[in-house]
C-alpha cells in the first residue's frame, strides 16, 4: 500500500501500535439507502461513548430517490471526532469512503476534500459487467489522483458477500468495524450500539450485524499498516449524545410544555417524530394538524385554555402563521414558536442549513407587533432555550420565537445531561377565583405585564380579541387606549431587555476585527477564531443568542473594534460587482438589525451555498479583511 | 335543570343557579332585525337550562358580523381570525374536556377562507357545537358574494350578479369523514332554533348547525319571503330528532319524516330547493372523538413526568453507561 506515509506506521511487533492524533474527520458517501448515514450515526455515537468530542453532519441529497451513482446524489455523513469537544464539522475530511466514485464528484465540488484526504472506495465496480461503469470507475479513479487524494481500493462488497448474499444492507456495519479498528474504537461499545439501533429487528439480524461488525474490523487488522487513536478527554458529569432536533423535543419536553401543535415540514419534521414516539410518556401529546396555519390556532387555543403549547415548522410554515403570531402578541397568548431555519425563499432548499428567517421572525407579522425571538447556538441550547422560552412567553405573556437551522437540526454532539428541574413541568394553570372587578389586562406602568384569567377561574369571563382593546380586554377604537395598549406591549419587550447582560466576547476585548455571529455558525467562528489568533491576528468574536430584544452593551464592544463583520448563512450582495454599490447593497440580516440598531458601519460575510460555514473559509475571509496574503475568498 | 349527557359535560355545582344574566354582557351591536340577536339569546337560553357554568364555557369566533357574538356572552370568548375559529375551539377543547365549547362562524369565515379547517373540525368531531350564521353574504365587510350567496346576487363584488353556484353547507358537511352531527334551523323560529342548539349541546361530538339568518342590512329579499310565510318552511320530524311541541309543529306547512341516523336521505334531504328543510338531518354517537384522544393522558404528576424524562435521558447517556 504504497499511499500510506510511513511515519504513520509504527509497527510494533505483530500489532500495529495507534498513533496519536487530536482528531478526525470522516465521510461515508454512498447512494440512498445505503446506510452511510446509521453507520456514521454510530461511529459518533461510540466516539461520544468513549468520551470524545463528537460532530456530525449529514449529507443530504435534494431528491428524495436520486438515481443510483449520480454525482449530486451523495448521501452520507460527515463524523469529526477530536480529543477535545468539536462544535462544527471542520475543512476537509481526513478520511472518506466512498461505495461508489460517481457520488464522491458532488463531494469534491462542494470542496470537502483536499491533498490530505484518504480515500477508501469500493473496488466491486472494477469488475462490474457493465463496461461504462468500468469505464467511469477508472475515469474517476485517475481525476481524484489528481487532485491528489489518496486513494485505496478494498474489497468491501466481496467481503461482505462471505456473510451475506445481498450486502447493500450490510456494508454499513462492516465499515463500522473497519472504522473501528482503525481508530481504535471500543468493541463492545460497537456491539452495544448495534443491538440499540437494530432493536426492533429479530436477533438474526442484530447477530449478523455484530458478525459484519467483527468482520471488518479484522479485515483492517489484516490489512491496514495503520492505526490512530483519537485520545478521550476526561469528562466527570455525565454526557447525553444527541442531534438538535432531538434535543429541541427533549427539551420541549422538560420545559413542562403539554403540546406540539405541527404540520410536518423539513427539516423540523423530526422533532414532532421524537416527539410522537415519547411525548406521552412525559403526559404531553402530538398534534398533527391540517396547515400550519391551524397547527398555530390550535396551540393557541390550548395555550388560552391554561396547556403550555409550541408549534414547530421551517420557513414556509413560519409565514403561514404570520396572522395567528400578530393575534398572540395582540392577545398576549404566552406560545412558543419554533422555526428550524432552511434554505428559502419558498420552498427553497429544504434540507439545507440557512439563516434567513431572522428578519421574518422579528417583523414579519403586519403592524406591530413585538415579540422574544431567539436562536440556539449549539445543541445544548437546543434543549435548554426551549426550557427558557417557555418561561419567557408565560412572564411576558408572549409569543416567543426560537430559531434552530438544518445544521443543528441533524448535528450529533454530546453534552452535559441536562439536570432537570421539576419547577420547569409544573403547569401555570390557576383556577382560583379572578381578582374581583380586575381587568384581563392590568398592564404594570412599568413592565408592560399583566396577569391572564385563564377559562375555568370564576370571575375572570372575559373575550380575546385580536381588535384593539384596553385594560378591560372590551374592544375600544379609542385613541388614547390604542396607544397605550401598543406601547404596554412594547414595554413589555423593553423590561426583557432590561434584564439581559451584555454579550461575552470570544477573545481580547479590543483588536482589528470583531465578528458578530448568531446560530449555527458559533463553533466555525470561533475555530477560525482560535487559529487567527494563534497566527497572532488580533481578531475576537461575539454570538448573540437575543435577538429580539437584542442584548445590550453592543455599541460599547463594537467601539473597540477596527471592524465589526458579521459571519452569516443567508444573503447579502457583496460589493465589487457593478451593479452594487454602498448605498444600493443588500446586507445580511443580522448585520441589516445591528447597523439599524447601532448606527454603526457594520460588514457582513455571508452566502447561501447551503452549506454549513467550514472555519477555513471564516479564516480565509479574515485574512483578506486584514489584507494578508494568500487570501482568496470565495465565501 | 342537571342534565349530564356525557361524561366530559360538567356536572353544575350545586351551590349555583345560573340566570340568563350570567350568560350576557352588553347590548348586542347588530343591525336592527339581524338574525344574530335571536340566535344570542337562544344560545344564552341553553347555558342557562344546561347550567354551564360560565366561567367553564367558552365561545370561540372568527370574523365577521357574527364574530363578535362572544363580546356579548358573559361566558370565555374567544375572538380570533378570521376563518379560523375552528383551530382555536379545537386547540381549547383538546386537553380541556372540563370546558364547554361552541364555536360562532359566518358563511365566508367557513365556508370560504375557513374552509380547509371546517373539512378537519367535522373529522376531529371533538365535543362542541358549530353555530354556521348563514346570511349568504358578507356582511361585516359590507356585501360582497360569499359562497351560499344564491346564483345570480347582486354584491359589490358582482354588480350584474354572482356567476357560481352556492356551496350547500348542509350538504357538504354530510360527505365529510367523521361526520355525527348535522342539523339546520333558521333564526326567525325561536321553537325550533331552541330545540336545535339544546339538542346541538347535548351531542357528544361535534354539532354542526347551519342557521339561516336574515340579513335586513345586505340580502333583505333572500329570506324575506320565507320568514313571512312560515309554510316554506319544511320540517324533519322523527322521535330521534328535533321535536317540537305539537302547537309550535303546526305552523308547518309541510312535515316530512325523517330518521337522522340515514345518512342517504339525510343527503336528498339536504339538496331540497323549493323551501328551506329544518331538522336534524344526521346523527350518530359512535364516531371516533379526537378529543378523547387528546384527554387520554391528562393529569400526570410532576414527580411522574421527571422520572419518565430521566428515563428517556438515559438513552442517551453516554458515560458510565455500557
Ligand atoms: C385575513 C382576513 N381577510 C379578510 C378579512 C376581512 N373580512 C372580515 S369579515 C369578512 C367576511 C365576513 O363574512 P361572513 O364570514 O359571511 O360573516 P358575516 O359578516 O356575514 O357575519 C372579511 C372578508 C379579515 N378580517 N381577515
Ligand atoms: S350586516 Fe347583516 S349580518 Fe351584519 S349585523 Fe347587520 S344585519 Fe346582521
Amino acid at each position: 500500500m504504497d499511499y500510506i506515509v510511513s511515519s504513520d506506521i509504527l509497527n510494533e511487533g505483530d500489532r500495529i501500535k495507534p498513533r496519536k492524533i487530536k482528531q478526525a474527520i470522516v465521510e461515508i458517501v454512498s447512494d440512498s439507502g445505503e446506510g452511510a448515514q446509521k453507520c456514521g450515526q454510530s461511529f459518533g455515537a461510540i466516539s461520544a461513548k468513549m468520551g470524545n468530542g463528537v460532530w456530525t453532519v449529514e449529507i443530504i441529497p435534494a431528491e428524495i430517490q436520486p438515481p443510483a451513482r449520480s454525482r449530486e446524489g451523495a448521501s452520507g455523513i460527515r463524523v469529526r471526532i477530536g480529543s477535545d469537544k468539536v462544535t462544527n464539522m471542520g475543512n476537509h475530511a481526513d478520511l472518506v469512503i466512498a461505495l461508489n466514485e460517481q457520488v464522491v464528484y458532488g463531494r469534491i465540488r462542494q470542496d470537502a476534500y483536499n491533498g490530505n484526504t484518504l480515500m477508501f472506495i469500493e473496488n466491486k465496480w472494477a469488475k462490474s459487467e457493465q463496461e461504462t461503469i468500468r469505464q467511469q470507475y477508472s475515469e474517476a479513479l485517475l481525476k481524484f489522483k489528481e487532485l491528489g487524494i489518496k486513494v485505496v481500493e478494498i474489497p468491501m462488497e466481496e467481503e461482505c458477500l462471505k456473510l451475506m448474499p445481498d450486502p447493500r444492507k450490510g456494508k454499513n456495519m462492516w465499515i463500522l468495524g473497519l472504522l473501528s479498528y482503525m481508530y481504535d474504537r471500543d468493541i463492545p461499545k460497537a456491539e452495544d450500539q448495534i443491538r440499540r439501533i437494530f432493536k426492533k429487528k429479530t436477533d438474526a439480524v442484530i447477530d449478523l450485524n455484530i458478525k459484519l461488525l467483527h468482520a471488518g474490523y479484522d479485515w483492517a487488522r489484516e490489512n491496514l499498516p495503520f492505526r490512530y487513536e483519537v485520545t478521550p478527554m476526561d469528562v466527570d458529569n455525565d454526557m447525553v449524545v444527541m442531534n438538535g432536533n432531538e434535543a429541541l423535543s427533549m427539551g420541549i419536553m422538560a420545559s413542562g410544555i403539554e403540546l406540539c401543535s405541527m404540520y410536518p415540514i423539513t427539516p423540523a419534521t423530526s422533532v414532532s417524530h421524537h416527539l410522537a414516539e415519547n411525548f406521552e410518556r412525559v403526559g404531553g401529546i402530538v398534534h398533527q394538524a391540517e396547515d400550519e396555519i391551524s397547527a398555530i390556532g390550535f396551540a393557541i387555543g390550548a395555550s388560552f385554555a391554561g396547556k403550555p403549547a409550541v408549534t414547530v415548522t421551517s420557513g414556509p410554515g413560519l409565514a403561514l402563521k404570520t396572522e395567528f403570531i400578530g393575534l398572540a402578541v395582540m392577545a398576549e397568548i404566552p406560545l412558543v414558536i419554533i422555526d428550524v431555519q432552511r434554505g428559502g425563499p419558498s420552498t427553497g432548499l429544504p434540507t439545507k442549513v440557512e439563516q434567513s428567517d431572522l428578519l421574518a421572525a422579528i417583523y414579519g407579522e403586519a403592524g406591530d407587533a413585538p415579540k422574544i425571538v431567539l436562536a440556539a447556538a449549539t445543541i445544548e441550547e437546543c434543549f435548554h432555550f426551549v426550557v427558557l422560552a417557555r418561561k419567557l412567553a408565560e412572564s411576558f405573556r408572549t409569543p416567543v420565537i426560537l430559531l434552530s437551522d438544518a445544521n443543528l437540526a441533524t448535528g450529533v454532539q454530546p453534552f452535559p445531561r441536562p439536570k432537570i428541574d421539576p419547577l420547569w413541568l409544573t403547569n401555570p394553570i390557576d383556577q382560583s377565583p379572578w381578582k374581583d372587578g380586575a381587568g384581563p389586562f392590568e398592564w404594570d406602568e412599568n413592565t408592560g405585564t399583566s396577569k391572564r384569567p385563564i377559562p375555568g377561574q370564576k370571575g375572570g369571563m372575559y373575550t380575546v380579541t385580536g381588535l384593539a382593546h384596553g385594560k378591560t380586554g372590551k374592544v375600544a377604537y379609542d385613541p388614547e387606549i390604542n396607544q397605550a395598549s401598543v406601547e404596554s406591549r412594547s414595554r413589555k419587550i423593553a423590561s426583557f431587555q432590561k434584564s439581559l447582560k451584555p454579550p461575552k466576547i470570544n477573545g481580547d476585548p479590543e483588536g482589528d476585527i470583531l465578528l458578530v455571529g448568531w446560530g449555527s455558525t458559533l463553533g466555525a467562528i470561533e475555530e477560525a477564531v482560535a487559529d487567527a489568533r494563534a497566527e497572532g491576528l488580533k481578531v475576537s468574536s461575539l454570538h448573540l443568542r437575543f435577538l429580539f430584544p437584542i442584548v445590550p452593551g453592543l455599541v460599547d464592544i463594537f467601539n473597540r473594534f477596527k471592524k465589526v463583520i458579521t459571519v452569516e448563512i443567508n444573503y447579502s450582495d457583496t460589493l465589487g460587482h457593478p451593479m452594487i454599490t454602498q448605498e444600493n447593497r443588500r446586507y445580511a440580516q443580522l448585520a441589516w438589525l445591528l447597523r439599524a440598531k447601532t448606527h454603526m458601519d457594520i460588514d457582513c460575510f455571508s452566502n447561501v451555498y447551503g452549506q454549513p460555514l467550514n472555519p477555513e473559509k471564516v479564516l480565509k475571509m479574515i485574512k483578506s479583511e486584514l489584507k494578508i496574503e494568500n487570501s482568496e475568498v470565495k465565501g | 335543570m342537571l342534565v349530564q349527557t356525557h361524561e366530559y359535560c360538567s356536572v353544575p355545582s350545586q351551590d349555583h343557579d345560573y340566570g340568563m344574566e350570567d350568560y350576557g354582557k352588553g347590548v348586542a351591536r347588530w343591525c336592527p332585525g339581524c338574525g344574530g340577536h335571536s340566535i344570542l339569546t337562544t344560545v344564552q337560553r341553553v347555558c342557562k337550562d344546561m347550567q354551564y357554568e360560565p366561567e367553564k364555557t367558552v365561545v370561540v369566533s372568527g370574523i365577521g358580523c357574527s364574530g363578535r357574538f362572544p363580546h356579548y356572552m358573559g361566558t370565555y370568548g374567544f375572538h380570533g381570525l378570521h376563518g379560523r375559529a375552528f383551530p382555536v375551539a379545537s386547540g381549547v377543547k383538546f386537553r380541556r374536556p372540563d370546558l364547554n365549547v361552541f364555536v360562532v362562524t359566518g358563511d365566508g369565515d367557513c365556508c370560504s377562507i375557513g374552509a380547509a379547517h371546517w373539512v378537519h373540525a367535522i373529522r376531529y368531531n371533538m365535543k362542541m357545537v358549530a353555530l354556521l350564521f348563514d346570511n349568504g353574504i358578507y356582511g361585516l365587510t359590507k356585501k360582497q358574494t360569499s359562497p351560499t350567496s344564491p346564483l345570480g346576487t347582486h354584491s359589490n363584488t358582482h354588480p350584474r350578479g354572482s356567476v357560481l353556484p352556492p356551496i350547500n353547507p348542509i350538504q357538504t358537511t354530510l360527505g365529510l369523514a367523521n361526520v355525527s352531527f348535522v342539523a339546520q334551523t333558521v333564526d326567525w323560529n325561536s321553537a325550533h332554533l331552541y330545540a336545535t342548539i339544546r339538542k346541538a349541546a347535548e351531542h357528544p361530538g361535534l354539532a354542526f348547525v347551519r342557521i339561516v339568518q336574515r340579513c335586513p342590512a345586505f340580502m333583505r329579499d333572500l329570506y324575506g319571503d320565507i320568514a313571512v310565510n312560515p309554510k316554506n318552511l319544511i320540517l324533519l320530524s322523527h322521535e330521534n330528532g328535533i321535536n317540537l311541541k305539537p302547537k309550535a309543529r303546526k305552523a308547518f306547512g309541510r312535515v316530512i319524516e325523517h330518521d337522522p341516523s340515514n345518512i342517504h336521505k339525510a343527503r336528498e334531504h339536504a339538496e331540497i330547493n323549493n323551501g328551506i328543510p329544518i331538522g336534524l338531518l344526521y346523527q350518530n354517537t359512535d364516531n371516533a372523538r379526537y378529543d378523547e384522544y387528546g384527554a387520554h393522558n391528562l393529569g400526570m404528576g410532576v414527580e411522574e413526568k421527571k422520572q419518565n424524562l430521566e428515563c428517556l435521558l438515559d438513552q442517551y447517556t453516554t458515560s458510565n453507561s455500557v
